[in-house]
């Protein structure tokens, strides 16, 4: 078995014991990159020999025993989004052109500091906005459990890459469920955090209130590990709050008695693909067998979910991508005058999802439609959050399906946006709300392809829904099935 | 039909913060092209802002001195507009909430007190510079101004007339000088004025079209825009004419506005409170600690000025337009206490020489010719009788830009007054020798004649006799003994 | 129709997009039928209703008041398309 299908748990342990060096097994995942790459296209940028140099310096400090951390010498991947100093950082958009950040974001700074190795930059919807990775401006991520499926979005290529091995995790962005639905697609765990629990200094701002980084990674165990190394505050976003980060390792108990599932009506109804409610609830009976309680609860503006979103994000977003204006970055036309250069470039710069969500934001702010959308759309988001903080009075842990369907077949959806914007309805919410969730598998349906289950915990509260994920996946095989990377 | 002017004022004012609004580069100014700039203020990818408490502080400041009130919960929003100075595409701005409301302005025009009230006062990032005309096809951007720290000031229409206007101007800036948060100075941008004029029947209560006018850098240019453009506004609807809501330039050279070229329709900025910032919450505690420092501001000033130094209030208005006046003028009685007399040379002769080496816009005594305490000696020295009135001048005239004490250029000069009585009266005896015509007309009821004889007996004594004793000793002579 | 062309056209200006006349055809077609989605909202009825504001409790996250940052306009500079000694340089703005 190549050293690139080993967890980071597992490669921790190994590499502080010597056993292997950081270089053997950033060699191993570029390997796996070389064989697998070209048939499932995670990554847009490889750091070989940067990465090599930095799993030569943690080999250094580990010969040394200073375990600074325990990501010490461990390769992982970056979405496209995270700033990356000297590397390029393109957003999987055209717009960046050849961009190259002269500084790290603070997450990447983090894990410089620890001593991570990183091995690249993975694919994703270009600015985060796709929940398929079809939206890259360069190419569609393909689905390591079958070839002609997405791998889900808009961290389709972290998803992907940590699913075949192709790094030992990942870190993705979740706006609307670009981490978890990916997860769910992919066969792994993914979690978004509790708005303001990681810095999001650094990362290519999508929407502003809902953005926030997150680990996807083969296991709970890598994933409670992953966000203890990235979780903080930072002094540069001041949306990150001041509030001391737990051992997540320690939540991973297994004990799952006595804690209340919450079961939302609105999230089991027509239109779920049959595989996936049937798993689900075959691993909510399981997590009862193990001591857990389930609660019926209601969060009855669900339906609206979707609206408030494409409202307030597209909002959001129109103002965030003003920047990508060819004035001091990134692509620029040649054109007659300035204003034509602000057209073109951007008409040139971005693609067809990322203009219409400009347009659809733009037209939400605009003066007589203010009121009508943004403003109308975040009341209706302050409901759906109450919704939420009623029902967390009665549960511990809310468990949903993270997506309708199982991944469906690239290039199925791409008619009609508004479609696709449907599928995104288990996880909008929960940005929307701020709240921490949780994706891992719990099955796979007829066609082999992995189903997800969402785990969706209180503000800050990642401890409780690792334990229970963690309790889950102990009793469970599902992730450790590996998928044959086949067109079917 | 007689019609009555409606001026509304916004100020912008750049704040005296060591570091910008959002991002901790440096605010100093004329450094290199882009040198004060960093990826949040320049608006790259990822990036975030992070309020500068000290702006905060300072509006609050703003706020308190213009008996504002200030806001328990504010918020900082998004101007979204495309251009090369703005680089994230939109301002961070103040829009629904401001940080001060209501509030007011006091001033006094040609003794009649009038209030100015404010509609609102709120905190914005600056732009950055657009050099244009450097080469053909292309125009220049230098980010060191963008996210420079400014208070928006805006006065509700209630000004009536340009020297209004003017007075309105120069209250606030000294407010803001006071305080310490803004420099004041017009012509280097960082106190702005943008006025809107418009004009409607006497009597009428609904308001005329609004024009705005941009691009004024001085006081005067203020004051001359208002009048131009009041004219120009009553002479279209004499004629018969509509105008039409617009911003309009002033043309410094050719004195008048004109309208900007075609400019987008109405602008939708689609203001959006930032979501990248929080609320801001300010409650007493904080409200009272800024209270507590705030400095004697001008009016309180002017008021101790009349009653401690009784100056009148024309002099006190004179020495508290600016702080620095004031306290140049209060750095002088330290060393010598004739208040009325130093007012005369500050407001008189050095007022003078400022202007005429175009200081009067330079806001630090330090860079004043003749240091406070200098003066101060001359002004002792003619009050212990040690140098005369017109002697003085000279010392003035010597002592700019050389820093010699006055005492020093007295003695090199040997400028000190003869009083003595011998001296002046040998000097009396040489000229009444030499000007016996005079003397014989002066005896035979010319008295015209005692001011030349005066004037060679100061003369001859190289003008240092005491003007007073020469008259004194003179008329003795002549009327007395031989 | 929930909006008209001409209000693509206007949205497409302030947003600095060029759109084709397809691309135009396209968004107004695909964006009235969001817009017609986003109806929804309408059926609750959210008048006593604060808006949204942030997802974080805090307040008043501001900074002291130091230079931190070291100048390097090199590096700023660096990705620029166009620039002139250390400054951008820009198509003509006309005012």
């Amino acid at each position: 078995m190549s050293l690139a299908a080993l967890t980071l748990h597992e490669a921790g342990e190994k590499l502080r014991s010597r056993e292997i060096s950081s270089v053997e097994l950033t060699e191993a995942v570029f390997q796996r990159i070389a064989e697998t790459d070209d048939k499932i296209h995670a990554y847009i940028t490889l750091a070989k020999d940067a990465a090599l140099e930095q799993a030569r310096r943690a080999d250094q400090q580990l010969m040394r025993n200073e375990i600074t951390s325990p990501l010490l010498g461990i390769p992982l991947a970056l979405k496209d989004n995270f700033l990356t100093c000297g590397l390029r950082t393109t957003c999987a958009s055209k717009i960046l052109g050849d961009f190259i950040p002269p500084y790290d974001a603070t997450t990447v700074q983090k894990l410089r500091h620890a001593g991570a190795v990183i091995s690249g930059k993975t694919n994703l919807d270009e600015f985060a906005m796709g929940s398929s990775a079809e939206n890259s401006a360069f190419f569609p991520t393909r689905n390591p459990w079958n070839l002609q499926r997405i791998p889900g979005g808009s961290s389709g290529g972290s998803a992907a890459a940590v699913a075949a091995d192709q790094c030992i995790a990942a870190l993705g962005t979740d706006t609307g469920g670009s981490i978890r639905q990916p997860a769910a697609c992919c066969g792994i765990v993914g979690l978004k955090p509790t708005y303001g629990r990681v810095s999001r200094y650094g990362i290519i701002a999508f929407a502003s209130s809902m953005d926030q980084v997150g680990p996807l990674t083969k296991d709970v165990r890598d994933c409670a590990m992953l966000l203890e190394a990235i979780a903080g505050q930072d002094p540069a976003d001041s949306t990150s709050v001041n509030r001391p980060v737990p051992r997540y390792t320690e939540a991973l108990t297994g004990d799952v008695r006595g804690i209340r599932l919450g079961i939302p009506r609105e999230y089991f109804v027509a239109g779920i693909q049959p595989e996936v409610e049937q798993a689900v609830r075959a691993a909510i009976r399981q997590l009862e067998k193990n001591g857990a309680v389930v609660e019926e609860i209601s969060l009855p503006h669900t339906e609206f979910a979707v609206a408030v979103y494409y409202i307030v994000a597209t909002a959001e977003a129109s103002s965030n991508l003003a920047r990508y204006d060819g004035m001091r970055f990134g692509h620029r036309a040649q054109a007659k005058d300035l204003t034509d250069t602000y057209m073109i470039s951007r008409d040139e710069g971005f693609g067809a999802e990322v203009k219409r969500r400009i347009m659809l934001g733009t037209y939400a702010l605009s003066a007589g439609y203010y009121d009508a959308y943004y403003l109308k759309a975040q009341r209706v988001r302050a409901l759906i959050k109450h919704d939420f903080d009623e029902a967390f009075k009665r549960c511990d842990v809310i468990v949903t399906p993270t997506a309708p369907t199982t991944a469906f077949k690239i290039g199925e959806k791409t008619e009609d946006p508004l479609q696709m914007y449907l599928s995104d309805i288990y996880t909008i919410s929960i940005n929307l709300a701020g709240l921490p969730a949780l994706s891992l598998p719990c099955g796979f349906d007829p066609d082999e392809m992995p189903i997800g289950m969402q785990i969706i915990g209180k503000h800050f509260d990642e401890s409780t829904i690792l334990r229970v994920a963690h309790g889950y996946e102990q009793a469970t095989q599902w992730h450790k099935k590996k998928p044959k990377m086949e067109d079917r | 039909m007689n019609y009555e002017t409606v001026i509304g004022l916004e100020v912008h004012a750049q704040l005296l913060t060591e570091s910008k609004i959002f991002c901790g580069c440096s605010t100093e100014f004329g450094r290199e092209p882009n040198h004060n700039t960093c990826p949040v203020c320049a608006g790259f990818p990822g990036v975030l802002p992070v309020l500068n408490k000290k702006v905060v502080e300072f509006a609050i400041k703003a706020g308190l001195a213009t008996h504002c009130e200030i806001a328990r919960s504010s918020v900082l929003a998004r101007k979204n507009y495309f251009y090369p100075d703005l680089p994230k595409g939109y301002q961070i701005s103040q829009y629904e909430l401001p940080i001060c409301t209501g509030g007011y302005i006091d001033l006094e025009l040609n003794g009649a007190a009038k209030r100015v009230r404010l509609t609102r006062i709120h905190m914005e990032e600056d732009a950055g510079k657009n050099i244009h005309d450097a080469h053909g096809d292309a125009s220049l951007v230098d980010l060191n101004r963008a996210g420079v720290p400014l208070l928006e000031i805006v006065s509700e229409p209630e000004l009536r007339t340009a020297a209004e206007a003017g007075a309105y101007l120069r209250t606030l800036r000294a407010i803001l000088q006071y305080l310490g948060i803004c420099d004041g100075n017009m012509e280097e941008g960082s106190f702005r004025c943008d006025a809107n004029v418009s004009v409607r029947p006497e009597g009428s209560e609904t308001l005329g079209t609004k024009i705005e006018i941009k691009n004024l850098n001085s006081f005067k240019a203020v004051e001359r825009a208002i009048e131009f453009e009041v004219e120009r506004q009553i002479a279209t609807l004499a004629e018969g004419g509509k105008l039409i809501q617009q911003t309009r330039l002033w043309d410094e050279n050719r004195e008048e506005t004109r309208s900007m070229r075609s400019k987008e329709s109405a602008h939708d900025y689609r203001y959006f409170p930032d979501p990248d910032l929080l609320p801001l919450v300010i409650d007493s505690q904080w409200i009272n600690e800024v209270r507590a420092e705030l400095p004697e501001l001008p009016a309180a000033r002017r008021g101790r000025f009349m009653s401690q130094y009784s100056l009148s209030d024309y002099d006190a208005d004179l020495l508290t337009s600016r702080k620095d006046v004031a306290d140049y003028f209060e750095a002088a009685l330290k060393t010598h206490v004739n208040p009325k007399i130093l007012s005369n040379w500050i407001v008189g002769d050095l007022f003078r020489v400022l202007k005429e080496r175009r200081l009067d816009e330079q806001f630090y005594i330090e860079c004043w010719p003749i240091p406070a305490q200098h003066l101060a000696e001359m002004v002792q020295l003619i009050d212990q009788g040690k140098i005369s009135g017109r002697i003085a001048k000279s010392v003035f005239e010597a002592m700019l830009d050389s820093g010699k004490a006055p005492w020093q250029i007295v003695s090199e000069r040997g400028l000190e007054q003869v009083s003595d009585i011998g001296s002046i009266e040998s000097a009396i005896d040489q000229v009444l020798a030499a000007n016996a015509k005079q003397v014989a007309q002066f005896k035979s009821g010319n008295d015209k004649v005692f001011g030349f004889l005066v004037g060679q007996v100061m003369k001859a004594t190289q003008g240092r006799a005491n003007p007073k004793k020469v008259n004194e000793l003179l008329r003795e002579k002549l009327n007395g003994g031989v | 129709m929930k909006i008209t062309r001409e209000e693509v056209q206007r949205v497409a200006l302030l947003a600095r997009l060029r759109l084709t006349p397809e691309e135009e055809s396209q968004l107004t077609e695909q964006l009235d039928h969001i817009l017609g989605y986003m109806e929804k909202l309408d059926e609750l009825d959210t008048s006593n209703v604060e808006p949204f504001s942030h997802a974080v409790d805090a307040v008043n996250a501001v900074r002291e008041d130091i230079v931190t940052n070291r100048p390097n306009a090199d590096a700023l500079l660096a990705n620029a398309p166009d620039r002139d000694a250390t400054y951008f340089k820009v198509p003509k703005i006309i005012e």
